[in-house]
């Protein structure tokens, strides 16, 4: 399977936009669920989004909304959907980077692991 | 007014600017804040967090329908995103630092602007001469399928490129949008590279700027979920749907219409931020 004459740059790019539509569908159906559950229990409180506070910690970082989800809280569980939808593109990069790979294309191993890295720095910034 | 009214109307606001975004080609995330800033009296820091995210779902979404066409570039995507997420990095912490007057008044020249350039006929691409010896080092030469069968294209001044490239995804990451219009100028005018294979490497790179810039957001307490959530839904079933109708639809029309509306919005964004409603 990982023979480089069967990994055109058009083979890749299908594998790639599946896994976008996959990840993405995945990512809109948590949403949706978290969305429901969010709506039953607080649908008849008063909106306000006018007044900037920021959102609580437990909302923003990797453990606290893991944490959150886990309880069933539907604002985690949405939480947890909008993360899934930002780890799609860089699970692209790094799909994109492994089958450069495999073409033995170092120029573009390189070139995607750097963006993977700006990627990723800016998605664990949340982690802690 | 309670969240399920706020949701409903949204979730209803986000689901038309994704379509006619799909429809004229122009984008959904463009309309977005305006409409949440200004109709909905949204914080402009939450707006922005709801609009990147709703940016990378149709991006995501989109990418399997533009793939059928076969014309999108990889490598010049891929060497580009460095420009990008770089300048998405710095749009976001700048985000934090300037005051919420600044990134209204930006917001309304970047939609002026795009209104401008979507008034104009798309450029036929430019006559092929000698590429740029750094793209052909690049490997970012390629084909696309027209009726007389592949054309061979090749790319020109990449520092160029790449350098709008960076601009394009601070204001990504410092307003929430795609930044498709100075994509597109930097491929289109800078690098010569044709209409068809331009846009359709466009959309592939958003969804990577804007993950580059919603991570910040997100650590940083600007992606509030119960607004989020309708946005993003909105938007990518609104794209979803205009994507369907465009095959069947003459859109030069609606086009016009949709850049005026855009135009207006940006006047609108930047009195408002004149007037201190940010």
């Amino acid at each position: 399977m990982f023979r480089k004459a069967d990994w055109t740059d058009q083979k890749v790019e299908v594998i790639i936009a599946n896994l976008l539509r996959i990840g993405v569908t995945f990512a809109a159906t948590v949403v949706l669920a978290g969305g429901l559950v969010f709506l039953v229990r607080h649908g008849l409180s008063h909106a306000n989004y006018h007044a900037f506070v920021g959102e609580p910690t437990d909302l923003r970082s990797w453990m606290g909304i893991l944490h959150s989800a886990l309880n069933l809280r539907g604002r985690g569980i949405i939480q947890l959907g909008l993360l899934l939808l930002i780890a799609t593109p860089v699970a692209r990069v790094a799909f994109a980077a492994f089958a450069f790979a495999v073409e033995r294309d170092w120029l573009y191993v390189g070139i995607s692991s750097f963006v993977l890295l700006v990627l990723l720095y800016s998605l664990l910034g949340s982690a802690v | 007014m309670n969240i399920l009214e706020f949701t409903i109307l949204v979730g209803l606001g986000s689901f038309l600017a994704g379509f006619l975004g799909a429809l004229t080609g122009l984008g959904g995330g463009v309309v977005l804040v305006p409409l949440l800033t200004l109709l909905f009296k949204v914080d402009i820091r939450y707006a922005v967090g709801a609009s990147l995210v709703s940016v990378i779902a149709t991006s995501s979404g989109a990418a399997a329908a533009y793939l059928k066409d076969g014309f999108s570039n990889i490598r010049i995507g891929m060497f580009l995103e460095i420009a990008t997420t770089l300048g998405a990095l710095l749009g976001a912490f700048l985000a934090a630092s300037v005051s919420t007057t600044a990134i209204g008044i930006v917001f309304g020249l970047v939609l002026l602007y795009s209104a401008y350039t979507s008034s104009r006929a798309p450029a036929e691409s430019p006559e092929d001469s000698q590429p740029d010896p750094l793209a052909t080092r690049l490997g970012m030469n390629g084909t696309y399928p027209s009726l007389s069968g592949p054309k061979d294209y090749h790319v020109h001044r990449v520092p160029a490129g790449f350098s709008l490239m960076f601009g394009a995804g601070a204001l990504s990451g410092l307003l929430g949008i795609g930044s498709g219009a100075v994509k597109v100028l930097a491929m289109d005018q800078a690098m010569g590279i044709p209409f068809k294979v331009s846009t359709t490497t466009s959309n592939f790179m958003i969804g990577v700027t804007a993950a580059a810039s919603a991570g910040v957001y997100l650590s940083r307490g600007y992606v509030d979920p119960g607004l989020a959530m309708p946005v993003m839904l909105g938007v990518l079933a609104g794209s979803l749907a205009g994507a369907r109708v465009l095959a069947r639809t003459k859109t030069q029309q609606l086009r016009v219409v949709f850049a005026l509306v855009i135009a207006a919005l940006g006047a609108e964004m930047i009195y408002g931020a004149f007037t201190g409603k940010f």
